[in-house]
C-alpha cells in the first residue's frame, strides 16, 4: 500500500496546464524530494495535496482510501496531511507556544496537547523561545517554528515547501537533519526545494518535474547523470 | 528585509498588550462608576440621556471591532443589525403603548389601518420582543455569513457586499406599506413598562442599562478575545489558509464571531432608540454604517478599549458640534479621518504611546 498516490493529475490555469496528467506514488516511510524549474509544477502539486487549489481532473489518494481532491482543506489536515508553507507561515502576534497549540489541531485533547507542545519545542530547539511572539523570531527560527506547528499533530503525510530557502549553511545542516529525525516507518515526507545538497542529504528518491509532467523518478544520483535533466534543470 | 524584521518585533509585543488589555478594566470599571453616578447624582435629564446613548453606540462599535479589528472582517453594513434592535424595540414599544393606552400609533393611523399589522403580534411582550430583535440579527447574519464566507468573499468585497446589504434594507424600510412606519419611521412611544417615557427615573434606567450592557459586553469581550477562540480568531485575520491547512474550518469560526457581533449591535439599537424616541431608515444609510468604522479606526483598531474612546469621543464631540455649528461637522469629522490615516494609523491610542503600527499591516490580506 502506498501513503500517498497521485493518478493522471491535470491542473490548469486558463489553457495553461500547470500539472499534465501527473502520476506518483509515495510509500510509507520514505523520504520523496520532488525538484525542477521554476514553473514545473512543484508547489501546484503541493496545492492539490492539500486542497487549496482543485484540478480538472485526476485523483489524489491518500492510503489507497481517501480522494483529497473532494475533500476541504480541513478535512485534509484533519486525514493526517500537513503543509509547510515557502514563505513561513506563523501566526506572527501569537507565541510560539500558541502557534504549537494551533498546530495540534482542533481535535486533541487539552493535557494531551500540554505534553506534545513540550516535545516539539524540543524536537526543533524553540524550548527557550517559547513565551516570544513569533513576529520576534528570526528567519530561520520561523521556519523551524512551521515545521514544529506542522509535526505537532503528528501527520501521516507531511508536505515541506522549500524548507531551506533563506537558511545559512549551517541552519541548512541543522533543519537536514531535523527531518532525518522526522522519518519513520508510517510517515511519507514529501519535499520541494532548490538546494541539491539539502535534497541529496534527506531524499531517498527525487522526482524531476519538467512542464508539469514527471521527467525523471529514482535516485539523486542517477538523476544528476540524466541528460534530459541535465538539460531542462542541472546543466543551467 | 531588515525593515520587515524590525516592524515584526515591534508589532507582536503591542499586540499581545491589545490580549490583556488593562484598559478594558478600566473603562468597565468607568461605566459602574458612571452608571452609580447618574443614580446618586442626578445630573440633568439631557446629560443623562447623551451618556446613555453615547453608551449605545460604544456597545456598536466594539461589535464592529470584534469582526474587523480581531478577524480581519470589515462590515460597513453594521447598521443593519443595529436598525433590527432598533426596529424591534420602537415595534415593542408601540405595541405596549397600544395595549396600554387603547390608542393605536400615528403611522398605522395615517395608513388607514383599523390595528396592528398581524406581525406584530405579541411583541407587546418585552421578553419576546428581545428574543425576536436578538434572533432575526443573528438569523439574517447567519444567512448572509454562510454565504459570504462558503464562497470565500473576503476583504473588500465583503464590505461592499455589507454596504449593499444595508443599502437595500434601507429601500425597504422606505417603502410605507411594510407596516413599519415607511419614511418616517417610528416615534412618539408612549410608555416603557407601564412608565411615561419621558420620566426622569425612566431616562436615568435607560442611560444605566445602556452602561451596564457596555461594561458586560466589553468584559464578556476581552474574555473571548483572550481565549483560544480568541487566539484562532488573530490566526485567522493574519493567515486563514494557513489556519485552515491546519484542520480547522475558519467558516465556522468566522460564522460564529460574525453572528455574536451582529447581535451585539443589535443590543445597542435596543438600547438606542428608547433614548432617541424615534428609528427611520437613515439608520439604514450607508454612510452611517461607514461611520461606525469611523469610530472604531480613530479610537484604535484592533483593542476593545479604542472602539470605546473612539465611539464616545466621536459621537460627544458630535452632540456638541451640531448643535452649536451644525454646517461644520461634516468637514470636522473628515478632517479626523485624514489626521487618523495620516498620523495617527492605530487612531487615538498611538497618542498614549500604546500601541506603534497598524495591525492591518499584517492583518488583512
Amino acid at each position: 500500500m502506498s501513503a500517498l498516490v497521485i493518478d493522471a493529475l491535470t491542473v490548469a490555469f486558463g489553457r495553461f496546464r500547470a500539472l499534465d496528467a501527473l502520476s506518483l506514488a509515495v510509500d510509507p516511510g520514505e523520504v520523496r524530494a520532488v525538484i525542477g524549474p521554476n514553473g514545473a509544477g512543484k508547489t501546484t502539486l503541493l496545492d492539490v495535496i492539500s486542497g487549496i487549489t482543485k484540478p480538472v481532473s485526476g485523483r489524489v489518494m491518500l492510503g489507497d482510501r481517501l480522494d483529497l481532491t473532494r475533500c476541504s482543506e480541513a478535512q485534509i489536515a484533519r486525514a493526517g496531511v500537513r503543509r509547510k508553507f515557502q514563505k513561513p507561515s506563523v501566526f506572527p502576534v501569537l507565541t510560539v507556544r500558541e502557534n504549537l497549540a494551533i498546530g495540534c489541531g482542533p481535535d486533541m485533547a487539552p493535557g494531551a496537547r500540554e505534553a506534545r507542545i513540550a516535545a516539539v519545542l524540543g524536537e526543533v530547539g524553540l524550548a527557550v523561545r517559547a513565551a516570544v511572539p513569533a513576529g520576534a523570531l528570526s528567519h530561520g527560527e520561523k521556519q523551524w517554528l512551521e515545521i514544529g506547528m506542522v509535526l505537532a499533530a503528528e501527520p501521516g503525510l507531511l508536505l515541506l515547501d522549500e524548507p531551506v530557502a533563506g537558511l545559512s549553511d549551517a541552519e541548512t545542516a541543522r533543519t537536514a537533519e531535523l527531518i532525518g529525525r522526522l522519518r519513520r516507518p508510517d510517515r511519507a515526507i514529501l519535499v520541494i526545494e532548490h538546494d541539491m545538497g539539502f535534497v541529496e542529504a534527506v531524499a531517498d528518491k527525487v522526482t524531476v518535474l519538467h512542464e508539469g509532467r514527471t521527467l525523471y523518478e529514482g535516485g539523486m544520483q542517477g538523476a544528476r547523470r540524466d541528460a534530459r535533466v541535465i538539460e531542462v534543470f542541472l546543466g543551467r | 528585509m531588515s525593515g520587515a524584521v524590525h516592524t515584526g518585533l515591534a508589532a507582536p509585543a503591542h499586540e499581545r498588550r491589545a490580549l490583556r488589555d488593562p484598559l478594558v478594566a478600566v473603562l468597565v470599571g468607568l461605566c459602574l462608576a458612571a452608571a452609580l453616578g447618574l443614580v446618586l447624582g442626578r445630573p440633568a435629564p439631557y446629560l443623562v440621556n447623551a451618556v446613555g446613548q453615547l453608551a449605545a453606540f460604544a456597545i456598536l462599535a466594539v461589535s464592529l471591532d470584534l469582526v474587523w479589528g480581531y478577524l480581519g472582517i470589515l462590515s460597513l453594513g453594521h447598521g443593519l443589525f443595529f436598525a433590527i434592535g432598533g426596529y424591534v424595540c420602537a415595534m415593542h414599544l408601540l405595541a405596549h403603548g397600544t395595549v396600554m393606552t387603547g390608542t393605536l400609533p400615528d403611522f398605522v393611523q395615517f395608513m388607514g389601518w383599523k390595528g396592528l399589522p398581524a406581525y406584530w403580534a405579541g411583541l407587546e411582550h418585552a421578553p419576546y420582543a428581545l428574543l425576536l430583535a436578538l434572533g432575526l440579527a443573528g438569523l439574517v447574519a447567519f444567512l448572509f455569513g454562510l454565504v459570504a464566507f462558503r464562497s470565500r468573499v473576503n476583504g473588500v468585497y465583503f464590505s461592499i457586499i455589507s454596504q449593499a446589504l444595508v443599502y437595500v434594507a434601507m429601500l425597504l424600510m422606505y417603502r410605507n406599506d411594510t407596516g413599519l412606519g415607511g419614511n418616517n419611521g417610528m416615534t412618539g412611544f408612549p410608555l416603557l413598562f407601564g412608565w411615561p417615557m419621558g420620566a426622569p427615573a425612566v431616562v436615568t434606567g435607560l442611560a444605566v442599562a445602556a452602561l451596564l450592557t457596555l461594561a458586560a459586553v466589553l468584559a464578556g469581550a476581552r474574555r473571548l478575545v483572550g481565549s483560544a477562540v480568541g487566539r484562532r480568531m488573530l490566526a485567522c485575520r493574519d493567515d486563514e489558509t494557513r489556519l485552515r491547512t491546519l484542520g480547522y474550518s475558519t467558516t465556522r469560526l468566522k460564522l460564529r464571531v460574525w453572528c455574536l457581533s451582529a447581535m451585539i449591535a443589535a443590543l445597542a439599537g435596543i438600547l438606542y432608540v428608547p433614548q432617541v424616541g424615534i428609528i427611520n431608515p437613515r439608520v439604514l444609510a450607508p454612510d452611517l454604517s461607514i461611520e461606525i468604522a469611523v469610530w472604531v479606526a480613530i479610537g484604535g483598531l484592533g483593542r476593545l478599549g479604542g472602539a470605546v474612546i473612539g465611539a464616545v469621543l466621536v459621537n460627544a464631540l458630535k452632540f456638541w458640534l451640531s448643535a452649536a455649528m451644525p454646517e461644520a461637522w461634516p468637514f470636522i469629522l473628515s478632517g479626523l479621518v485624514l489626521l487618523v490615516v495620516l498620523a495617527l494609523p492605530n487612531g487615538l491610542l498611538d497618542l498614549a504611546g500604546l500601541r506603534i503600527r497598524p495591525s492591518w499591516a499584517s492583518g488583512a490580506r
